[in-house]
């Protein structure tokens, strides 16, 4: 597949959702539906009870039309694919080593990458990151000849800096405002015309 | 009425002013303005047929013989009224024969409400009898669904679930709602307001874009309009003709389109697409401005997507924004409701005419017609096919009180390309999803709609063979106004076809018998009428029409007609077959 040069080969998407059973379900199916691969994904409370946000990198050219879609989702209250905005990504890594006699240089790679040393066993040290996704992949690397024995990522996390429209309680000030009246079939068929327009 | 108390209690409150959830879900149907359902009882629903007893003079409910006759007749009672269809299930094997109606309505934009019982919730996920995840099974063809677990959500789940199938893109919503959840009692509360996104439910006109789209058509030289299921959805036509009138632009319409735009109208050119006419085709190839209203450029409507209306700038009008650009690129896209759209634009558009484009458009039209193959009818005595729609559309021409509705496949596409349509909701057809078996049970739905209407179905033998046992289900309910005519071939003529054009008469699974239809008419206790000589189709079909009660033509037509022009699967519009060796 060719691509414009530069032109990055996965998208982060970010995206506000209701906390209710099956969301994540509803969202990913979507991208299963069409054989996207998720690189990556990161589920939790939002600064707004009941919304959660969502972050998503996905293995995939073209993400406009998987957007649109998401964005259709009765509980998506927004998505945004964030990959040419300016923003900050983050992930955590819990990583065991092998450690022996070499534990002083272990700790050393530690203390450069200002990774913490979460626990030591017998003969392991458990390892904790968080970082930029290439920190962490650097980290991991210089870990590997001392003999990773278990690694775990949280998935990569994105926020975009400076103020945005992202702000989780104005979309649910947005809801309260927009619910619409409770009405009658007869009262919907004859106002359904006119309500539905542009954004 | 003596009933047990762990059953559902009676129809009035108890004294605590509680309901049980069963009872919660008929009071809210009958909020919603249901009339009718339809549906099929099993163990996870009887508490909700149990207090659907309570409320039988305001619900009606027909019991279908499969539940995806069900479902397919809610999609005919939608279809034809614009009105929610319902349909009921119970869990597992229920649930899941309502899958296929389900998808059906997903892929036309069938405003739908399918309620499925559920095993109790303290045996959801141990693989119970009839346990099936029905939630999980109909995410990707639903605009949303739910499972009820607590009575007391019953009424707002009903509520939202009625406005999302009939708000915006209408579609088909699941409510999966456990035995434990019906039986239940709960004081309810009706009053709880809808608490849904903007963006999912309100949103205003971009009048801007609608005033340079409609500059952009009205400036065109060779501008086309194509109409699509939104007119019909949104009840555009009346506007889409003033419209169509003022500036003089031509008129395409879809297979879903088919009576958004009468076709005896000057400038009605017919159907584009796979099966479209030639002049249309070539029309589209060459236009300079297509405007695209409530069609979503099906792949069987664009061919080869890179090749479609190369010279064209395309305006698209559709109510769901995810439509806008998803297979052709846009120069000006709009979300709206078409008629709301249409209303905008009248107020903008100045008067104006195409007569130049139109009559190259109409010189192509006598240039290409006589070729067409039902103009050509072979010297022989075998019934042909399109004698058949002659009949049918003769005798339609002298009615107004008809509505039609065809299956999938060869007669879908003759009825589609030889029968003159002109109103709104009377071509109803399963054009998405392509499902065989819609039509009887559709026609069913429809003819209790419009009991005063005579409902035809136009089906071929294979699908009839799908869901014809709903004829029992028309004879129970005593439906005296539905009228079935099979094109009975002895084949899937449309996969033959295929066979025969593209590999090499390798019939491979198509040939097909039957039943004699006339006798099974007749065990059924309906009417039926077998057709093999051209000369007998018009009187068959009168003696239908006057005939009081459901009837079933039996119309051996020749097996091995093609239906033509056709674009080959994938190829541009341009190219054309308009016989078995030559393409246009």
């Amino acid at each position: 597949m060719k691509r414009a040069s530069g032109f990055p080969r996965t998208h982060t998407i970010v995206a506000l959702l209701q906390d209710h059973p099956g969301v994540l379900h509803r969202a990913v199916s979507l991208l299963r539906r069409r054989g996207y691969n998720i690189a990556s994904l990161a589920v939790g409370r939002s600064e707004v009870e009941g919304v959660s946000r969502m972050t998503l990198v996905v293995e995939q050219e073209d993400v406009v039309q998987v957007v649109k879609q998401l964005n259709r989702l009765v509980e998506v209250l927004q998505v945004d694919d964030v990959t040419h905005d300016p923003t900050i990504e983050r992930e955590v890594i819990l990583v065991k080593v092998a450690a022996g006699g070499n534990m002083q240089s272990i700790v050393s790679v530690a203390l450069g990458y200002g990774a913490m040393i979460a626990d030591v066993g017998m003969g392991t040290m458990l390892l904790e990151l968080s970082g930029s996704p290439a920190k962490v992949e650097g980290f991991l690397q210089r870990l590997t000849p001392f003999g990773i024995l278990e690694a775990t990522r949280t998935g990569r996390i994105a926020m975009v800096r400076g103020r945005t429209t992202h702000s989780a309680s104005e979309l649910l000030s947005d809801l309260v405002a927009s619910a619409p009246i409770a009405q009658s079939p007869e009262q919907w068929l004859s106002q359904a015309d006119g309500i539905n327009g542009t954004n | 009425m003596t009933l047990s108390a762990n059953a559902g209690g009676a129809k009035d409150p108890g004294a605590d002013g509680s309901r049980t959830g069963a009872q919660l879900i008929c009071e809210a149907l009958v909020r919603e303005g249901v009339e009718i359902m339809f549906g099929i009882p099993g163990g996870a629903i009887m508490p909700f047929y149990h207090a659907m007893w309570e409320y039988r003079d305001q619900l009606r409910h027909v019991l279908c013989r499969h539940e995806q006759g069900a479902g397919h007749a809610a999609e005919g009672y939608a279809r034809t009224t614009g009105r929610v269809g319902v349909c009921i299930a119970t869990s597992g094997p229920g649930a899941t024969n309502l899958v296929t109606p389900i998808a059906d309505a997903w892929m036309d934009s069938t405003p739908m409400i399918a309620i499925t019982g559920q095993v109790s919730s303290a045996a959801l996920g141990t693989d119970a009898f009839q346990e099936t995840d029905i939630t999980g099974i109909t995410v990707p063809i639903t605009k949303h669904n739910y499972l009820v677990q607590n009575v007391e959500d019953i009424p707002y789940v009903i509520k939202e679930a009625f406005y999302l199938a009939r708000s915006g893109r209408p579609g088909p919503v699941l409510i999966d709602v456990t035995k434990d959840a019906q039986q239940a009692r709960t004081i309810p509360r009706w009053d709880r307001p809808l608490r849904l996104p903007r963006h999912k439910s309100v949103g205003v006109l971009d009048r801007g874009a609608v005033e340079r789209a409609t500059a952009l058509l009205v400036g065109a030289q060779r501008p086309l309009i194509m109409a699509g299921n939104g007119v019909i959805q949104s009840g555009g036509a009346a506007e889409l003709r003033a419209f169509a009138e003022r500036t003089g632009i031509p008129v395409i319409t879809t297979l879903h389109g088919k009576g958004a735009f009468p076709e005896s109208h000057e400038l009605s050119l017919g159907m584009s697409g796979m099966h479209g006419w030639v002049h249309v085709n070539k029309a589209i190839q060459e236009c300079d401005v297509l405007f695209n209203i409530g069609g979503r450029f099906d792949d069987r409507v664009t061919g080869k997507v890179s090749t479609f209306a190369p010279r064209a700038q395309i305006i698209h009008v559709d109510i769901d924004p995810s439509e806008i650009g998803k297979v052709v690129p846009t120069s000006i896209g709009i979300r709206g409701d078409a008629r709301a759209t249409l209303v905008c634009m009248l107020e903008v558009a100045p008067a104006g005419n195409k007569q130049e484009w139109l009559g190259r458009i109409r010189a192509n039209q006598r240039e290409h017609e006589p070729h067409q193959a039902y103009r050509r009818r072979p010297d022989t005595p075998t019934l042909m096919p399109h004698d058949v729609f002659a009949s049918i559309d003769r005798a339609f021409r002298q009615r107004t009180g008809y509505r039609v509705v065809t299956d999938v496949g060869q007669h879908q596409m003759w009825a589609a390309q030889l029968i003159e349509w002109g109103r709104p909701r009377t071509h109803i057809t399963s054009g998405g999803a392509g499902t065989m078996g819609f039509s009887i049970p559709a026609a069913l739905g429809a003819a209790l709609a419009f009991p005063n209407e005579t409902i035809w179905v136009i089906v071929g033998d294979g699908g009839f063979q799908m869901t014809n046992q709903e004829i029992a289900t028309m004879v129970q309910e005593d439906v005296r106004n539905v009228k079935i005519a099979v094109i009975n071939n002895g084949y899937l003529g449309m996969v033959r076809q295929w066979q025969e054009l593209f590999e090499g008469a390798r019939y491979s699974g198509t040939k097909l018998s039957g039943p004699d239809i006339t006798m099974l008419a007749q065990a059924y206790g309906v009417l039926g009428i077998k057709v093999e000589r051209p000369e007998d189709a018009d009187a068959a079909i009168e003696s239908a029409w006057a005939h009081d009660g459901p009837v079933v033509i039996d119309f051996r037509v020749e097996r091995e007609a093609n239906v033509f022009p056709i674009v080959p699967a994938g190829q541009s519009i341009s190219n054309m077959m308009v016989t078995a060796t030559a393409n246009a």
